[in-house]
């Protein structure tokens, strides 16, 4: 018995969101008196086997081949399938990440195995069960998920969750800490070419993503046009965090999907989220309840964006926003 | 080639937040119900694939008499043919056993090119289903599929959406995608749609007609897990500070002190 906790990654770097699931897992494991288990999965990666040991995990799974050299769903599902069959784990958790939820999700449903994807908090049942919350209904309502079944078999079958990045700290990292690394040691089937990658088109570097962010300087209609999201873009460069953007703002062209945070975009856990002309249509909120403070400007004073906000500025944004990227520059020295 | 299109009927998300947590379980929110918003992608992205490649379409959901609004809809848009999957038996499946009814009904009608689904729904958000037709089809899945840049008698070129960036792959057919908003801007029903979606019929197809369907994969009872403590968000405890002064550098000054005073920075 274990936990076994996915680290994903990009060409041998953690997406920190890992470290975040490992950091809980190793804390679930000293309640229930259970080694967490890390699978590391690609090529040229023992460094990140080592820091997954550094990040707390006891032992360390490690499948590198070259057929693992880029990300492919399939490939990696075939190892993660196979890492649960040596180590039959008692959870099996990872972030959710754009890999790693399809990866889990198609191992899931091969094994049977029930599944709660984006959670955003783990905890555990009286029983030593997973109990997994996570949004449904696009953030308009909460649930647990636990296992549905006997406490007998509670205790002994498997269940799969993705946590959503920036529901908990990074660990601290200890680089004295001993762990067992292994090769995976069984042969992987499934690793053959059913996909091939022909590129990978990186999104702009220096852009942080909204869910990965941990300041967000969101604009929405108010920016009034593509251009307009320049104040935004270099406030948030200055800060280290990332632009977003209300449905209003995307459907209008002036910014990609991505950025888009709400009901039908990301939904977002930043310490800082600074609301820039949204006047904060109840859609848009639903993404934010991951949020720690909330700063809304807007020229409309009754703007309900006004009501969940912590600070509020009335104006314009055109003018408090280059304000405020030249306040930070002079206080922090940037 | 056949492009089926896998739908679902979910609350508009202009209602979303009305649904109340203890109508969840009960299959009515008391909300205007709606083709889910995200399969709308994936309806014209079948209609757009049709049109460049030719072939047939098909859409197909699972659950009562009221998701027939949802295949209406689809055929507005374009979509041929729409089938109904009901049955008392389907209800409170999870996502591996609607996917296990989904698979047998698609196999049941024959080969099939792509199957296209929205990345996810609006109410059970979990993205899911589409990962577990590919299981049950024994197909590959790409997931957030944003363009559509080849198709042949025996592969898809595509590319999807990674948390760094966009990828370019290539998967053999049959497969299953979902794809994302960025793919197409979906078209509105028109007239001639309307009237032949609301004079077709949607028989209801149960259980029974569908071969291959093994019951302990379905039903409320084969879910390995279960919702508890439904409940609304807590709300954000707003009691605005609003930051006056006489400029705005003025307001940004106080604001930074603020924040940073606050540690969020």
């Amino acid at each position: 018995m274990s936990i076994l906790v996915f680290i994903d990654h990009s060409q041998g770097v953690a997406k920190p969101a890992s470290w975040e699931v490992l950091g809980k897992a190793r804390e679930l494991a000293g309640a229930l008196g259970l080694p967490v288990v890390g699978l590391v999965a690609g090529y040229g990666v023992d460094g990140l086997a080592n820091e997954a040991v550094a990040y707390g995990a006891n032992r360390v799974l490690v499948a590198d081949e070259p057929s693992l050299a880029q990300f492919r769903v399939h490939a990696t599902a075939a190892v993660l399938r196979a890492a649960i069959e040596v180590t039959a784990p008692r959870f099996v958790l990872g972030p959710a990440t754009s890999g790693a939820r399809d990866a889990f999700a198609l191992v899931a449903c091969e094994l049977g195995i029930g599944l709660a994807p984006d959670c955003q908090a783990l905890g555990l049942t009286d029983g030593g069960g997973l109990a997994a919350d996570r949004a449904v209904f696009s953030g308009n309502i909460l649930t647990t998920v636990v296992f549905q079944g006997s406490p007998q078999q509670e205790s002994t079958l498997c269940i799969m969750a993705t946590v959503r990045p920036r529901s908990y700290a990074i660990p601290p990292r200890d680089a004295r800490r001993s762990g067992e690394i292994m090769p995976l040691g069984m042969p992987v089937e499934g690793l053959a070419d059913c996909e091939e990658v022909l590129e990978l088109e990186p999104t702009q570097t220096g852009e942080v993503s909204v869910e990965n962010a941990g300041i967000i300087i969101a604009g929405g209609r108010g920016v009034k046009g593509p251009e307009g999201f320049g104040p935004l873009r270099e406030l948030a460069q200055m800060l280290g965090g990332a632009v977003g953007a209300s449905r209003a703002a995307v459907d209008a062209g002036w910014i990609a999907y991505p950025a888009q945070v709400g009901q039908t975009g990301k939904a977002v856990r930043p310490d800082l989220y600074i609301a820039c002309g949204i006047s904060g249509a109840i859609q848009h909120l639903a993404g934010l309840s991951g949020t720690r403070v909330v700063v809304a400007v807007n020229k409309d004073r009754d703007a309900p964006i006004f009501g969940i906000a912590q600070y509020g500025v009335v104006g314009d944004l055109f003018e408090v926003i280059p304000a405020l990227t030249e306040a930070f520059r002079a206080r922090l020295g940037r | 080639m056949r492009f089926i299109v896998c739908v679902k009927l979910t609350p508009d998300t202009e209602e979303l937040n009305e649904v109340q947590p203890e109508d969840v379980g009960s299959g009515d929110f008391g909300v205007t119900m709606v083709l889910n918003p995200w399969d709308e992608f994936a309806v014209e992205e079948a209609l757009l694939l049709q049109e460049r490649f030719g072939g047939d379409t098909t859409a197909i959901t699972v659950g009562d008499q009221n998701s027939t609004e949802a295949l209406k809809r689809a055929v507005a848009m374009g979509i041929e043919h729409g089938v109904l999957l009901s049955d008392p038996a389907f209800s409170g499946s999870d996502a591996w056993g609607i996917a296990h009814i989904l698979a047998q009904a698609i196999r049941r009608a024959g080969e099939f090119g792509l199957v296209l689904t929205g990345k996810q729904s609006v109410d059970g958000n979990s993205g899911l289903v589409p990962a577990g037709l590919a299981v049950k089809l024994g197909a590959p899945f790409v997931s957030e599929v944003v363009s559509i840049l080849e198709l042949t008698e025996t592969s898809v070129t595509l590319q999807k959406l990674v948390d760094e960036g966009t990828q370019t792959l290539r998967v053999p057919i049959p497969a299953v995608i979902s794809v994302s908003k960025e793919i197409n801007e979906p078209r509105y029903p028109t007239f001639m749609g309307i009237r032949k979606a609301s004079r077709m019929s949607f028989p209801a197809v149960s259980a029974s007609e569908v071969a291959g369907l093994d019951g302990s994969e379905f039903g409320a009872g084969h879910a390995p897990l279960q919702w508890t403590d439904l409940r609304k968000p807590p709300a954000r405890a707003g009691k605005c500070e609003f930051i006056e002064g006489a400029t705005p550098a003025e307001q940004a000054g106080k604001l930074a002190d603020r924040l940073i005073a606050e540690k969020v920075i």
